[in-house]
């Protein structure tokens, strides 16, 4: 009797121990298993809106908030992000770019983003149809706040977080 | 994050921020995760003896054990070869595979005599078999991820690859049947004793010359069409390919009498050809041609029979497996029935009867497994398989170029695919074909060639999650770039000043 009360027990057991390492797993991936629609979210956030209504840069954004990642919204690559580390980032249709934009509208080395003292600025390299931070054109080396979209061709890039 | 709050004067007008915090690699939740498996892997060891023997031996954790030394070695590996990588990944299949030894170990105690059974030996039968299995599967894994620094590199030998893989293809279907085939399957090479499945080697190839082939063609695939009835249809000398895969995949049907395999790789090629394309024409396309084939093959196989007939008879089966459920519809109604008795929560670990499936030990391992694990443990399981296969496109969205984005889709979306054949096939959803079920049933060419796809999608989810200073900054901004990273021949391009 309470050999079968012991199996009963393990078997059950088993079976939540199993579930609860389901859950455990989707735990540690939960920040980017969502990533896509909390992403398309971020976009048509407020700042990022009132950024392209004139305002100048988002003063709002609060201060230390650094940016980590480099997210593509729109354009072939939309949903690619790259993580931010020390060095620049080369963006165009040649192979040896960080971010290789396959889109009729880019050079073939269309930009860079430079990292300087803690600010990221954003570089037209010479590009035929221009880079653009939000709805401005890039002429000299920008930098870039959070959320406001850099285009380039159909591509659309942001630093988030 | 906090940090720069502080004294340091940056041009911070804009307040965005700067300095960049350590990137968190995750092989400590990768590290524990694992252990966790483990654990799982040992309780249901213990859970088994427990229903078969009322009684636990001391050994019931050795194979989790030998398991989990295994999957350390392969861990700290990771952590050497590819720090960045997903740490879902490996925690995840290895669980399957410890279930999958420790299901197989027990239909091995429950074929032993009843005096062997407390002390059966750790490397024998068919469930030691497919720990030493692992073990060299896990090297493969370990090799592949030390070997190859950079999966651009992959796309140099993307002839040799497609090459090898037609070959290893055609070698079954070319060889004598006594040399290829097993149960009217003829997949497999037997040499001596010795059998390996080289499709599953060849899945892995193809699928590195696919991805490197679109990745050139994308445009012209892409860009040139037709619009019908809203959408949009590739030009007719634009099917070259695909057609010639679609033959390649009919006759892998009709010579190695395997409808798994030849959809495999046609849903392969297929899906590839979508992420490449983003065409939604290419499935449909894809889906009309599979199945004009496969109906006409069945059409055939009941008026000619001859190549034609395993597949008709296949079919008639699934159609209705109770009309001879002695004979031929024999696995599929013992699949069903085990399936059907282990009802919502199933009659636990070792309780079941898994031995009355045939070939329990292969295709019907899911069925044996069901029986024990009912429904609740079966979906944990194929949500495992789930969380893998999105792992592996998430690295394929996350990765930054093109060949990778491919190769990655494709071997998460093959892996997809090849459970979906086999769970489907036992559960009378689909066809029954002989696939089989990764990281479970037993077999080194399996067990090998899902390891090193695995391994495959570890170096792309480390390139995909890598901060790019590490290999890129150094890099001058002009056009002097040092060695770029070779990619497919990419054509020359004009850089301006």
């Amino acid at each position: 009797m309470a050999g079968d009360f012991v199996v009963e027990v393990a078997r059950i057991g088993f079976l939540i121990l199993l579930w609860i390492f389901v859950f455990t797993v989707v735990g540690v991936i939960r920040r980017d298993l969502f990533a896509g629609a909390r992403s398309s979210r971020l976009v048509a956030a407020p700042r990022g809106v009132g950024a392209s209504t004139g305002q100048q840069r988002p003063a709002k954004v609060k201060r230390g908030r650094a940016a980590h990642q480099l997210v593509v919204t729109a354009g072939q690559l939309a949903g690619t992000r790259i993580t931010l580390g020390d060095g620049q980032i080369t963006i165009g249709r040649a192979e040896d770019s960080t971010l290789v934009i396959t889109d009729d509208y880019a050079s073939a080395r269309h930009a860079r983003l430079v990292p300087r003292s803690g600010q990221w600025f954003v570089e037209d390299l010479g590009s035929t149809n221009g880079t653009y931070l939000d709805r401005a054109k890039v002429t000299g080396p920008t930098p870039v706040p959070l959320g406001v979209p850099i285009r380039i061709g159909r591509t659309s890039l942001e630093l988030r977080p | 994050m906090s940090a720069q709050a502080g004294p340091v004067n940056t041009p911070a007008a804009t307040g965005e921020l700067p300095r960049v915090r350590d990137v968190q690699t995750r092989r400590n939740a990768e590290l524990a995760l694992l252990g966790f498996a483990m654990v799982l892997v040992a309780a249901y060891s213990a859970t088994i003896q427990l229903t078969m023997f009322d009684t636990i031996t001391g050994n019931f954790w050795v194979p989790a054990a030998v398991l989990s030394v295994l999957f350390l070695g392969l861990h700290l590996v990771v952590r050497y070869a590819a720090p960045y990588a997903d740490p879902a990944l490996i925690p995840a299949v290895a669980l399957l595979n410890g279930i999958g030894v420790a299901f197989l170990r027990r239909l091995d105690l429950a074929e032993a005599p009843a005096a062997e059974r407390l002390n059966f030996p750790i490397f024998a039968g068919t469930g030691g078999r497919q720990l030493a299995w692992t073990l060299i599967a896990v090297v493969f894994a370990a090799i592949v991820l030390l070997v190859v620094k950079d999966h651009r590199a992959i796309s140099r030998y993307a002839y040799t690859l497609g090459l090898g893989g037609i070959v290893l293809v055609l070698i079954p279907a070319l060889l004598p049947g006594r040399f290829s085939e097993i149960n009217g399957a003829k997949l497999w090479i037997k040499v001596g004793g010795f059998q390996i499945q080289p499709g599953e080697f060849a899945k892995l190839a193809l699928l590195a010359f696919f991805a490197y082939y679109l990745v050139r063609k994308r445009e012209v695939l892409s860009l040139a069409s037709r619009r019908v009835l809203g959408v949009d249809f590739p030009r007719g000398r634009d099917l070259g390919p695909v057609l010639a895969v679609w033959a390649v995949s009919l006759l892998v049907l009709i010579f190695e009498k395997d409808l798994g395999t030849s959809l495999l790789y046609f849903g392969m090629f297929v899906v590839t050809l979508y992420i490449a394309t983003e065409r939604v024409s290419w499935l449909i396309i894809g889906l009309l041609l599979f199945f004009g084939g496969a109906y006409a093959a069945y059409l055939l196989g009941a008026s000619v029979g001859g190549p034609f007939a395993n597949f008709y008879q296949r079919a008639e089966i699934w159609l209705d497996p109770f009309s001879d459920p002695y004979v031929d519809g024999y696995q599929l109604v013992q699949s069903l029935l085990g399936l059907g008795s282990g009802g919502l929560f199933g009659a636990g670990p070792g309780g079941g009867q898994p031995t009355k499936i045939p070939e329990v030990h292969n295709d019907f391992i899911f069925a044996g497994i069901g029986e024990e694990i009912g429904l609740f443990g079966l979906s944990a399981l194929l949500i495992i398989y789930l969380l893998i296969v999105q792992r592996g496109l998430r690295a394929g969205l996350a990765v930054r170029d093109s060949f990778g984005k491919l190769l990655a889709g494709g071997l998460a979306f093959t892996l997809a695919l090849q459970v979906f054949v086999i769970v489907g096939g036992i559960s009378r959803l689909i066809p029954l074909t002989g696939q089989t079920t990764p990281f479970l049933s037993a077999g080194g060419s399996s067990l090998m060639a899902n390891w090193m796809l695995i391994a495959v999608l570890l170096r792309v989810s480390d390139a995909a999650r890598r901060p790019v200073d590490a290999s890129v900054s150094a890099r001058p901004s002009g056009a002097t770039a040092s060695a770029p990273a070779q990619l497919h021949g990419a054509p020359t391009e004009v850089i301006k000043p």
